[in-house]
């Protein structure tokens, strides 16, 4: 019973950890997107270009992010079931 | 949507074959790819039936339209020379919007499901290697990952590696993540109409007065925005990452 406890709350705290990787894409993104803004306000006639370009590298940018999150979906939902089938 | 859970499993049949692939699986992914392809085939059938060369009915404009605008994004973002991929991007793209806003109408969502992405990539991946063969040759393939100086072999490796996975896991945790928020976001306001309503009697104690309505604005950002961007990003990158595995050279054009 102990051991199950501690490996679903050491899972869940791990997936809580993995969740930081989400403060990279947004300080990344946050700039992308600043830039995008400043660039937009000296040349209005690229708008359409700029926008795409931006939501391209976002979506890039996110990577990161999106790793972090495919791991704390790991630990909540298959490292549990892997480790309490051997408990 | 009360728990955050995988595709359902329908079927399951045993093959002889080693561990991983020893079990052939139908989910609720396959059989609602397959809907959705039905769905598509149809629609496709439907705006092209009956075509004139002067167009008079509405639907053959908008069937034209879609044409027009399949080849304007290829022939910007790949350049003449691959005007055949026109239809193989366009097929990608409609199957994902497709897959993506299908969760909207309770279907489980294809997207949400990696096996599908990952099949996708790993297309892409087959391509993007052809195209480095055919511009390159196989010893210029094999040169190419000791390209800047040899001792960057094994990085080289890993980052041809992760070009299909990082489109898969991309796109899969766009939509994934999407509804695992709304799912939380769900209880939460469960637990909150709870907390408000729960001590009155009988029905009156269910009433779902924070469900209604707060979601649709998280659904318009995860399935809407998120499900056109996400297919956008990934024919995007198909087509440049095909684009510059071909190279600069103009051998492809003259096969054609």
């Amino acid at each position: 019973m102990l051991e199950k406890a501690i490996v679903l709350g050491c899972s869940a705290i791990g997936a809580g950890l993995a969740m930081i990787a989400g403060i990279g894409p947004g300080i990344g993104e946050g700039y992308a997107v600043g830039k995008a803004c400043e660039a937009i306000g000296r040349q209005p006639e690229c708008k359409g270009m700029v926008t795409s370009t931006m939501l391209m590298g976002c979506a890039v940018a996110e990577t990161t992010g999106i790793y972090g999150f495919i791991v704390a979906l790991m630990l909540m939902f298959v490292t549990p079931g892997m480790f309490l089938g051997q408990l | 949507m009360d728990d955050i859970t995988g595709a359902r499993i329908f079927w399951e049949w045993q093959l002889p074959l080693p561990a991983p692939f020893d079990v052939l699986q139908i989910t609720d992914t396959e059989i609602n790819l397959c809907f959705i392809t039905l769905v598509l085939t149809l629609l496709c059938v439907f705006l092209t039936r009956k075509l004139k060369v002067r167009p008079t009915s509405k639907k053959q404009l908008i069937a034209e339209y879609i044409v027009k605008m399949a080849d304007n994004f290829v022939l910007g973002n790949m350049g003449a020379r691959f005007m055949n991929f026109v239809p193989f991007i366009a097929a990608l793209f409609a199957l994902s919007i497709f897959s993506s806003l299908s969760g909207l109408i309770g279907f489980y969502a294809p997207t949400a499901d990696l096996s599908v992405l990952l099949g996708w990539a790993l297309l892409v991946f087959v391509l993007i290697t052809y195209y480095k063969f055919k511009s390159g040759g196989p010893v210029g393939y094999l040169k190419s990952y000791l390209e800047p100086i040899p001792i960057l072999l094994p990085f080289n490796i890993i980052s041809e590696i992760a070009t299909p996975i990082s489109m898969a896991f991309r796109h899969f945790g766009n939509i994934a993540s999407g509804g695992v928020i709304s799912t939380l976001l769900y209880g939460a306001l469960a637990a909150l109409s709870h907390m408000l309503l729960g001590w009155l009697p009988g029905w009156l104690g269910t009433i779902p007065i924070f469900q209604a309505g707060i979601p649709a604005v998280l659904s318009l950002y995860f399935d809407w925005f998120s499900g056109f961007l996400q297919a956008f990003i990934f024919c995007m990158l198909t087509m440049m990452y095909i684009a510059s595995a071909a190279g600069e050279e103009e051998p492809a054009a003259e096969e054609k």
